[in-house]
């Protein structure tokens, strides 16, 4: 990168000491306070620092949880009774941490619908997308294992259905499954290895978010135009300007989840999860949670089990090859009239795919379910692949301090011709 | 910006799905919308309801549901029923409760204390369900929550918005009251009962409220404090049992719009702080550079 930001010097004779030893205070300064960040960011990009508290939240309700909950198949549902009821604030923990798992789906989907607008998983930034692709996979797996947790009917049954997929691998199916559960159903061993992971994966994505921190920092932030910063003109040090509007909009989502957490706590969550486990009893519906629906209504569109399986995994992994099949050059998809109707299509897909997910699999919802998977991955095999190649792009601006005076009003000359980014 | 920002509430809105969507099969009856003192950001419970509804309770539930959950110091405790200390201790002083083993080894049967938990009817599950047509009746404690009906679209986003979240409670007061006669054609095993809104309609519990069956009228008053009928029997029991199962539901609401306003408040400034900030940046970039 063309800008150079001013590097940190101890002023204090501790901070002097410190940093000729480890240079820690220099490397936070660096990341968190001279950073350069594209002045054009919208708020969109808040969502990374919005991703960060939520991790933060979660893993200190759950630290708090964890100190009430006995992960027990006979006691696991009356200790979060006895959360709720006798702890001092438990009631507060318990819905913040099970809200907040939801928020924080909703703000990964922003985050990441934000990127496949944007461009942000094109060069030099696939392997920052990556990161992203595996810490949304170690967030899935931490919330099934917590739901299961309370251990009420859904969360018995859920942990029966999902793991009961992977009988479906040919040969050593079944010895997965046994190898999972710990026994020959979901039950006690199951519970408490579920327990064990759940404590550890949220430690694991914190280790991937600083590895996805760090491979941010190298090539820089995207930003609304997809263009390079060419010139110091073009950026803001991160603070004051990131902190300050990072933190306005994370209390604003902030807000959005105390609305669920006082008013409706149990609103996105499964009304039979307060019914404890009972194994003898099947729920007429076995629906998972709202964040996995997409999927799950993919998985059970297909007639073939296996081959289900495969596509609601492959609907996930195919993101990780994001950056090799989209073909264009341009990045932001401002610039792509064509891209932009397909990208609002892939949005109403996965909407429509999360809606069917909740219904039961028969008559249209099936149909339906079936051309949405359709559309799913047409969009990642089919419309990126060839988009690229067929559609014109709009003219790019200059640079980004161009676009950002141009949209305030003193007009300055537009960019030429759509010319391929240098990656 | 107000463009991303509506995005992101639209996103929000669709992305979270019904709640409601996991009812059993079957046919039933959506029951229909009642008015909780409860219900909304200020609600509160209404404590004569309380203990008019824990009287429904003991009198016409209590011989085959517990109340796993709920001690009876809750009872007086502030957000529920609030008898006095005085009233509850009496009441657990009703209950033989068995403790044990004492240095001897032996069980021993003692008065209730306000530490001890409701009592349950049964000894356990196999002999509840023996009492009642193959089927135990459920803990009551969470019943509240545990129970719910198919919103269904659009209302599942607006409940979202106007804070619907009795759909336990409506289904209940609409349960206990749904005890009307079967269609002819209909088959009734021995034991079973026809219900309105229960999914599927046949019910191992039977009807158990009646007009006028039990006292709202005080001692040493010749008037009772509420209509002795079906319908507020109904509502009273089922606020008591919304009750049991979110206990903290005044301090959550209460804590809650102190949270909400102090944040409106954050934010405003915050915004404030951040135009002013942002308001630095000239033509040639930010100020810190330029030095
Ligand atoms: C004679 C015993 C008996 C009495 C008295 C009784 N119930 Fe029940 N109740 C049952 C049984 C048995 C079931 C299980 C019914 C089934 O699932 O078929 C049940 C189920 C319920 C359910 C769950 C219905 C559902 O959707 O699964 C509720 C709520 C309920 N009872 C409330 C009450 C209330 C409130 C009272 C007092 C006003 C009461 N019951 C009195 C036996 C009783
Ligand atoms: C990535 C971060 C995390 C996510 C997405 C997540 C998700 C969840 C979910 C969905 C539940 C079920 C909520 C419910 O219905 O009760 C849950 C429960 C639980 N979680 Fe987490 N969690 C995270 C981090 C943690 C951490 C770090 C801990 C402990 C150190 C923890 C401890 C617990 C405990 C004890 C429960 C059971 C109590 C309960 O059900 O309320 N969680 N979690």
């Amino acid at each position: 990168m063309s800008t150079h930001s001013p590097t940190y010097v101890p002023k204090s004779a501790g901070a002097k000491w410190l940093e000729s030893r480890l240079p820690i205070i220099g490397l936070v300064h660096s990341s968190f306070v001279a950073y350069p960040v594209p002045r054009n960011l919208n708020y969109m990009w808040t969502f990374g620092a919005i991703l960060m508290i939520m991790l933060v939240l979660q893993i200190v309700t759950g630290i708090v949880l964890a100190m009430h909950y006995t992960p027990h198949a006979d006691m696991a549902f009356s200790s979060v009774e006895h959360i709720m009821r006798n702890v001092e604030y438990g009631w507060l923990m318990r819905y913040l941490h099970a809200n907040g798992a939801s928020m924080f789906f909703v703000a990964v989907y922003i985050h990441m619908f934000r990127g496949l607008y944007y461009g942000s998983y094109k060069a030099p930034r696939e392997v920052l997308w990556i990161l992203g692709v595996i810490i949304l996979l170690l967030m899935m797996a931490t919330a099934f294992m917590g739901y299961v947790l309370p251990w009420g009917q859904m969360s018995y049954w859920g942990a029966t259905v999902i793991t009961n997929l992977f009988s479906v691998i040919p040969v050593v199916g079944d010895t997965i499954v046994t190898f999972l559960w710990g026994g020959y159903s979901v039950g006690n061993p199951t519970l408490n290895r579920f327990f064990s992971l759940h404590y550890l994966l949220p430690f694991m994505i914190f280790g991937v978010v600083l590895l996805h921190v760090w491979a941010l920092h190298v090539p820089g932030n995207n930003n609304p135009t997809g263009i390079d910063v060419k010139t110091k003109k073009d950026t803001v040090p991160f603070h004051p300007y990131m902190t300050v509007k990072d933190t306005f909009s994370a209390t604003l989502f902030i807000l959005v989840l105390c609305w669920f957490v006082f008013y409706m706590p149990n609103y996105m969550g499964h009304a039979d999860n307060y019914v404890p486990a009972d194994p003898s009893i099947t729920p007429s519906h076995i629906v998972p949670e709202w964040y996995f629906l997409p999927f799950y209504a993919i998985l059970r569109a297909i007639p073939n089990a296996l081959l289900g399986v495969i596509a609601m995994f492959a609907a996930i992994a195919v993101l990780a090859f994001l950056p090799w099949l989209d073909t264009s050059r341009v990045r932001s998809g401002s610039y792509r009239p064509i891209f932009k109707l397909f990208f609002w299509l892939f949005v109403v897909v996965n909407l429509g795919l999360g809606y069917l997910g909740a219904m039961p699999a028969e008559g249209a919802y099936v149909i339906w379910a079936r051309i949405l998977t359709i559309l799913y991955f047409a969009h990642f095999f089919v419309f990126l692949p060839l988009l690229g190649l067929l559609e014109k792009p709009k003219a790019l601006p200059n640079s980004i301090s161009e676009s950002v005076l141009k949209k305030s009003g003193s007009g300055m000359p537009q960019g030429a011709a759509a010319k391929p980014q240098d990656a | 910006m107000k463009k991303t920002l509506i995005l992101a509430g639209a996103l929000i809105a669709a992305l979270a799905m019904p709640s409601g969507a996991a009812l059993a099969a079957g046919d039933y009856v959506k029951p229909p919308r009642h008015s909780w003192s409860f219900s909304g950001p200020f609600g509160t419970f209404d404590r004569e309801q309380l203990q008019r509804g824990f009287l429904v309770f003991r009198q016409a539930c209590a011989s085959c549901h517990g109340l796993e959950y709920v001690s009876f110091r809750n009872l007086a405790e502030p957000g529920g029923p609030e008898f006095t200390p005085g009233q509850v201790e009496a009441l657990a002083a009703d209950f033989r409760i068995q403790d044990g083993p004492d240095s001897s080894g032996e069980m021993f049967e003692r008065p209730g204390e306000i530490a001890d938990r409701w009592p349950n009817p049964f000894r356990n599950k196999q002999e509840a369900a023996a009492a009642n047509a193959g089927k135990a009746p459920p803990d009551l404690s969470v019943m509240a929550k545990a129970r719910t009906f198919e919103r269904g679209f659009p209302w599942f986003i607006t409940d979202m918005f106007t804070q619907y979240t009795e759909n336990g409670v409506d289904y209940i007061n609409a349960f206990l009251q749904g005890y009307v006669d079967p269609p002819e054609d209909l088959d009734i095993l021995a034991g079973n009962h026809f219900n309105l809104y229960y999914p599927g309609q046949i019910v191992a519990m039977p009807n158990v409220l009646f007009d006028g069956a039990i006292s709202y009228t005080p001692e040493g008053s010749d008037r009772p404090v509420a209509p002795e009928t079906v319908a507020q029997y109904a509502e009273d029991v089922t606020a008591f049992l919304m009750w049991t199962a979110e206990p903290h539901l005044e301090q959550r609401k209460r804590i809650g719009f102190q949270v909400m306003l102090f944040l409106l408040v954050f934010a405003g400034l915050l915004y404030f702080t951040k135009k002013k900030i942002w308001g630095r940046l000239g033509e040639d970039g930010a100020p810190e550079y330029r030095a």
